[in-house]
């Protein structure tokens, strides 16, 4: 198979769609939001979602996926930085918030690179044709003599423009219709060993995960929970509880009974963690415990055992296990069963929310921010747009913190404190 | 009032004195490179140099902290920056989270040993829990900053 191909508008549009669920390219659109806009000094150039070529050569990559040690910032932008031909010490790498625009965000499944590869490399390979274009007019000679070469577009005299000074020139050009991908033995990131981009952050600890996010006068929850799994609050007895300094306020959140609900509970919020879980400590709260309160581990287990060998619904027939075990010179069987696991991510699952009016900001380790997101505007009854959900670092995920319902308590609370001072 | 030296700075805080150190120096004072992870000091996530000797921080109270060096993973030491960057150089953090805890853990390794062998590391960092599983590259990049330290 060729490994370089010409990719027409449409099946270029086509294979995006496929590629990340309806991915929208837009052109010279900031990837920025407004209030972020690049220095006053320089000129950036979109020509895509993914990337942003400052007038000063520096490059803005961002990445759409959560990182959680999956190196995740690093291997899909140094794919566009890859087919762009880009200096990667040049890169910057910025966190796409949760938005329908990049396709699907869901960090779940290990399929991050295999979804999002080609994509990745178009969007790197659009931005390189465009600014060997922006050359090739200011030089007044043809494409085809120019080649780009880490962050410079190279004529074949040998003269040559850094992509930084092709900003200008390049901001006023269509993405092309038609490009070519690499080829692969030509890749200088792809497959090779690149220094992750966040390790110096990780090492020094200024890296800001989901615990680490502080807004002045924020204000620490820490909810009790029903020691049976969806059981809910009968009552409770917050005196105690309010007479420890730094408490501020005790209040209940419902469970919302759908998969991945708020498991609800009883909120203590004060001016500190430490605060906050001494709170919960002097609660005393009465649980109906729910249909839950007679499940039985051991039962559960006994019976979804017995179940293995019951006919199930045939998803994939290949083979003929029946008459393997017939034939089979020797059988070997074994049970293997594992218990209810906890993810247990070394960061807790927790979010940063701040409602204020019909709009809210989000900071959480969220490995899907979409879903987060549509969840809080549907709780909020506000647009989706009203709606910011920022993805930090993830200590650890493990497919936890694709949930949203810790980030949907967070602004349950934090509607709760806004309520209350109005 | 209970003043706290962190990082050589000094810190004036109001809080009860059963507050656990973790908690002043992450919500009070706001240096947030020190994570909390367990809170029961099991992990290691939260570990400081008290004095001269690590510590899980989430298991000592403030009160036992006062007129004490605290060195945070902000602060200086003659080993943490070494091996920072034989962090950085040998690409070591995953997902990030615990390697302050297991930086600081690290540096008071160093601080009582200048060639630890393998055993010696297992022994120092066994506190210290990596939920991505990155002891073998922690292991390398403890050599390495030996390594560096003696060309120096």
């Amino acid at each position: 198979m060729n490994p370089i191909k010409n990719i027409s508008r449409r099946s270029f549009v086509r294979s995006i769609g496929l590629a990340s669920g309806g991915l929208i390219l837009a052109c010279n659109t900031s990837i920025f939001s407004d209030k972020e806009k690049v220095p006053e000094n320089l000129i950036d150039f979109n020509p895509n979602l993914f990337v942003q070529l400052n007038s000063d050569g520096s490059l803005i990559l961002i990445a759409s996926r959560s990182e959680m040690g999956n190196g995740v910032r690093t291997s899909l932008t140094s794919v566009i930085a890859d087919e762009m031909e880009a200096d990667w010490d040049m890169v910057t790498v910025k966190q796409g918030t949760g938005d329908k625009k990049y396709g699907d965000q869901n960090t779940d499944g290990s399929r991050s690179i295999r979804y999002l590869y080609e994509t990745m490399r178009q969007m790197g390979a659009i931005a390189k044709v465009m600014l060997i274009s922006a050359a090739a007019q200011t030089w007044q000679v043809s494409e085809e003599e120019c080649m780009a070469e880490n962050h410079f577009v190279i004529h074949s005299s040998g003269k040559k423009l850094g992509y930084g000074d092709l900003v200008e020139k390049a901001k006023t050009l269509e993405p092309p219709t038609d490009f070519k991908l690499k080829n692969p033995k030509d890749f200088k990131y792809i497959g090779k060993h690149l220094k992750g981009v966040d390790v110096k952050e990780y090492a020094n600890g200024s890296a800001v995960f989901g615990l680490d996010k502080r807004l002045p006068n924020m204000k620490y929850a820490a909810i009790e929970r029903c020691p049976v799994t969806f059981g809910t609050v009968k009552s409770f007895d917050k005196i105690e509880a309010l007479k420890i300094p730094g408490v501020e306020n005790v209040i209940e959140i419902p469970r919302i009974a759908k998969p991945f609900g708020a498991l609800g509970g009883v909120v203590v919020i004060a001016s500190n963690t430490w605060a906050a879980f001494k709170g919960k400590e002097a609660l005393k709260v009465e649980w109906d415990f729910g249909e839950n309160k007679v499940y039985d581990s051991e039962k559960y287990m006994n019976m979804i055992t017995k179940n293995v060998h019951k006919q199930g619904k045939v998803s994939k027939d290949t083979g003929n296990v029946n008459r393997a075990f017939k034939n089979a010179s020797k059988i070997v069987e074994s049970t293997f069963q594992l218990p209810h696991l906890s993810h247990a991510p070394m960061e807790t699952p927790n979010a940063v929310a701040w409602v204020q009016g019909d709009t809210c900001e989000v900071w959480a380790p969220t490995q899907d921010p979409q879903s987060a997101r549509k969840e809080v505007s549907n709780y909020l009854e506000t647009d989706r747009e009203n709606v910011t959900i920022n993805v930090t670092f993830l200590g650890g995920g493990f497919g936890r913190k694709s949930k949203p319902d810790y980030v949907f308590e967070a602004v349950m609370v934090s509607k709760a404190i806004t309520a209350s001072k109005t | 009032m209970i003043t706290l030296r962190i990082n050589g700075e000094k810190h004036s805080i109001d809080v009860a004195p059963d507050m656990p150190l973790l908690w002043a120096i992450r919500d009070i004072i706001g240096f947030t490179g020190t994570k909390y992870g367990c809170g029961k000091g099991l992990c290691g996530s939260c570990k400081v140099m008290l004095d001269g000797s690590p510590v899980q921080s989430c298991m000592i109270p403030v009160s036992a902290a006062k007129n004490k060096s605290i060195i945070t993973i902000e602060g200086e030491s003659k080993n943490l920056q070494l091996l920072q960057e034989s962090w950085v150089e040998l690409n070591v953090p995953q997902c990030g989270f615990c390697q302050p805890g297991q930086l600081i853990a690290a540096t008071a390794l160093l601080d009582k040993n200048d060639n630890p062998t393998d055993e010696d590391i297992n022994e120092a960092m066994i506190g210290n829990i990596c939920r991505c599983g990155t002891y073998q590259r922690i292991k390398k990049a403890i050599h390495r900053t030996v390594e560096l330290k003696n060309q120096s």
